[in-house]
């Protein structure tokens, strides 16, 4: 950071520059930033692809639906021929660009497409409940560490209570509670199956895993000689924290930001999965593996491919993270780790 | 301590009776009740009363006569539910903490030391998919994988899902667990090997890691006296806290994936039913693993760093 420089500090770059110059050298941000944006574009074209590539809604259960495939006119969900011969199989991937590539589900939606939408919740969650974690988090560990005292150890307390409280249990706790009912605070009314409700609950499990750290380095902040100097020159409180504390802390928040991203989609996924996230008639990549289940001996592709996405996206997120935090820790850079 | 969990308590009772909005006798009662039924429901599960009240009666039942009983299934007591699924739970943690324990630390020190140039990144990107697997997809991959076509052949030993009790037939118990077990550890393998890793490459930073060098020591002894030492120290907070929160529920999706009657699918279950008194004792149960794991941390900190000891 920039404090420990020396007083030629007005001829070298600013610590972002040099940060974001370290990262565009690294192999690995170009990596997991190309799969991330290759992942971006399928979610954004989902509508595109739905109407125009595959013809299909892939909201709507279709259960006498017909198509051809090379030219033989095949049931969308035939009846099974394994087994006892009872209840139906979806049809399976096609192989071939168009209606049902990766096959149905069983209630005839074709799944490639029901994975672009899905894409679309899943990260949309995941990136939101990202930034309502880090922004409260960062709220809370300014407060708490610039205030010190009564304020700080009310607040303290109050995240170590959430801390002992498993994220999943209190995830799911909170899921089952308000997805029958919708959040009502005051003039906010967040209905049933709203994806607000998911955002939210994610958002506030993790806050004392970022909320903690921040905490702790704002404290050691305010007892440095700069704030010292800033708040025995009168200076605002406003001003201490934005100009002279924000600004130290911000890396670490940055490091955050990717890595609670993964985090908070896999969360979602997990609680999609357990048919307490995302709801019907909307998908995510959670509930297409919750529909996949049923089907997992037949039609293997309809959970394996979703999970896969996730794999992939979470994978190449905490890859990201890590590129940042080596590129923002000049420690690392010294030694010349990549 | 007590603190803590007082505080726990009530903030799971307030999310299920007090958040605007949720009716519980409507959830009891179940969809479309008339108004008698509810009044008729609020009666007999007490809903009338005042939260106060109706906390500290429940408190009551479930830790001075210890005779809460479940919401669903009217008369039955909650606790023994626990006891027998506590069994279950510490079986799948415990067999999955020590695979990850080796795995984590093995490859942790070998990804911050090895002087091969192929290790660390293989290393490093074993890690990064390890936390990035959803434990729940993985372990229906692994179902697929030895329950369905190859079961025939190569995974033929493979029991059907479920778990056996360890005092019922050891061998069994072995079988049912090893899959779930490797599902589990294999995410916390990956945050292990990450952890240590960067722990180990910090400690080599420090000062007193060059003091050791000028006075001659080799590395090895460096490596495996000075650095993984100071570096365990982090891990074994970490494992605390983990190990507290499986135990505590946190198996949940494996539990559920791989149809095991612990603790985790026992609170999902009581969750989905909005059996409060279940939900009351398992949560009460798993904040109580939790920090109690806290506590345990504290105490080998001062074992582990003799800093800590002096002072």
């Amino acid at each position: 950071m920039s404090i420990n420089e020396p007083a030629s500090v007005t001829l070298s770059e600013s610590p972002g520059k040099i940060a974001l110059r370290t990262l565009a050298r690294d192999r690995r941000s170009w990596i997991s930033l190309s799969i991330l944006g290759v992942i971006l574009l399928l979610a954004l074209i989902a509508p595109f692809y739905a109407s125009s590539i595959a013809h299909t809604d892939p909201f709507k259960s279709t259960l006498n639906a017909t198509i051809s495939v090379g030219g033989v006119t095949r049931q969308v969900l035939e009846p099974s021929t394994e087994g006892l011969g009872l209840g139906i199989t979806p049809i399976g991937p096609t192989g071939r660009p168009g209606a049902y590539l990766l096959g149905a589900d069983n209630q005839g939606r074709d799944v490639a497409a029901r994975l672009l939408y899905g894409a679309r919740n899943t990260l949309f969650i995941g990136a939101s409940a990202a930034l309502v974690t880090i922004l409260l988090s960062l709220l809370i560990g300014l407060i708490a560490g610039y205030r010190r005292g009564f304020v700080d150890s009310v607040l303290s307390r109050l995240l170590d209570v959430i801390w002992a409280f498993p994220v999943y249990l209190l995830s799911i706790s909170l899921s089952v509670v308000l997805l029958t009912s919708g959040l009502s605070l005051g003039f906010i009314h967040v209905g049933p199956g709203s994806i607000a409700l998911p955002i939210f609950i994610i958002g506030i499990v993790y806050i004392p895993y970022v909320a903690r750290p921040i905490r702790g380095q704002v404290l050691a902040l305010r007892e440095r000689e700069f704030v010292r100097a800033a708040v025995g020159s009168g200076a605002k409180h406003s001003t201490i924290i934005f100009r002279e504390i924000l600004p130290n802390v911000l890396p670490s928040v940055l490091v955050f930001i990717p890595i609670m991203f993964a985090l908070a989609m896999l969360t979602e996924s997990a609680l999609s999965f357990l048919s307490i996230g995302v709801q019907p008639p909307q998908a995510s990549w959670g509930t297409i593996i919750n529909d996949g289940l049923g089907l997992l001996y037949t039609r293997p592709v309809v959970a394996l491919a979703p999970g896969l996405l996730i794999v992939l996206t979470a994978a190449s997120l905490n890859l990201f993270g890590d590129a940042v935090r080596d590129g923002l820790d000049p420690k690392t850079r010294a030694r010349g780790d990549s | 301590m007590f603190f803590v969990l007082f505080s726990i308590s009530v903030l799971v009772f307030l999310i299920f009776f007090a958040t605007p909005g949720v009716d519980p006798a409507a959830r009891i009662a179940g969809r479309n009740a008339d108004q008698l039924t509810l009044q008729q429901v609020r009666a007999s599960f007490e809903l009338d009363k005042p939260i106060p009240m109706r906390y500290l009666s429940m408190m009551n039942h479930l830790f001075v006569s210890q005779d809460l009983t479940s919401y669903v299934n009217r008369g039955a007591k909650v606790l023994p539910q626990l006891t027998q699924a506590i069994p279950a739970t510490l079986s799948l943690v415990f067999g999955a903490a020590i695979i990850w324990l080796l795995v984590g630390i093995f490859m942790g020190i070998a990804a911050a030391s090895s002087k091969r140039k192929w290790m660390d990144p293989t290393i490093s990107f074993l890690g990064i998919v390890g936390i990035s697997l959803p434990v729940y997809w993985l372990g229906e991959v692994v179902n697929l994988i030895t329950q369905s076509k190859l079961h025939n052949s190569v995974f033929r030993w493979v029991p059907p899902l479920g778990y056996v009790p360890l005092t019922q037939n050891p061998w069994q118990w072995f079988l049912h667990l090893i899959f779930p077990w490797l599902t589990l550890a294999l995410l916390y393998a990956g945050i292990y090997i990450r952890v240590l890793r960067s722990e180990i490459l910090t400690v080599m930073r420090e000062d007193y890691i060059k003091t050791e060098r000028a006075k001659g020591a080799g590395e090895k002894r460096i490596l495996y006296k000075h650095a993984t030492r100071m570096s365990l120290i982090t891990i074994v907070s970490l494992f605390g806290l983990d190990f507290g929160a499986l135990v505590g529920g946190s198996a949940l999706l494996t539990e559920v994936v791989f149809g095991i009657q612990g603790v985790g699918k026992l609170t999902f279950s009581a969750l989905q039913n909005f059996d409060l008194p279940l939900i009351m004792a398992t949560v009460m149960y798993a904040s109580f693993f939790v920090v109690l794991a806290n506590a345990v941390v504290d105490i080998l900190y001062a074992v582990l760093d003799p800093r800590v000891r002096r002072v």
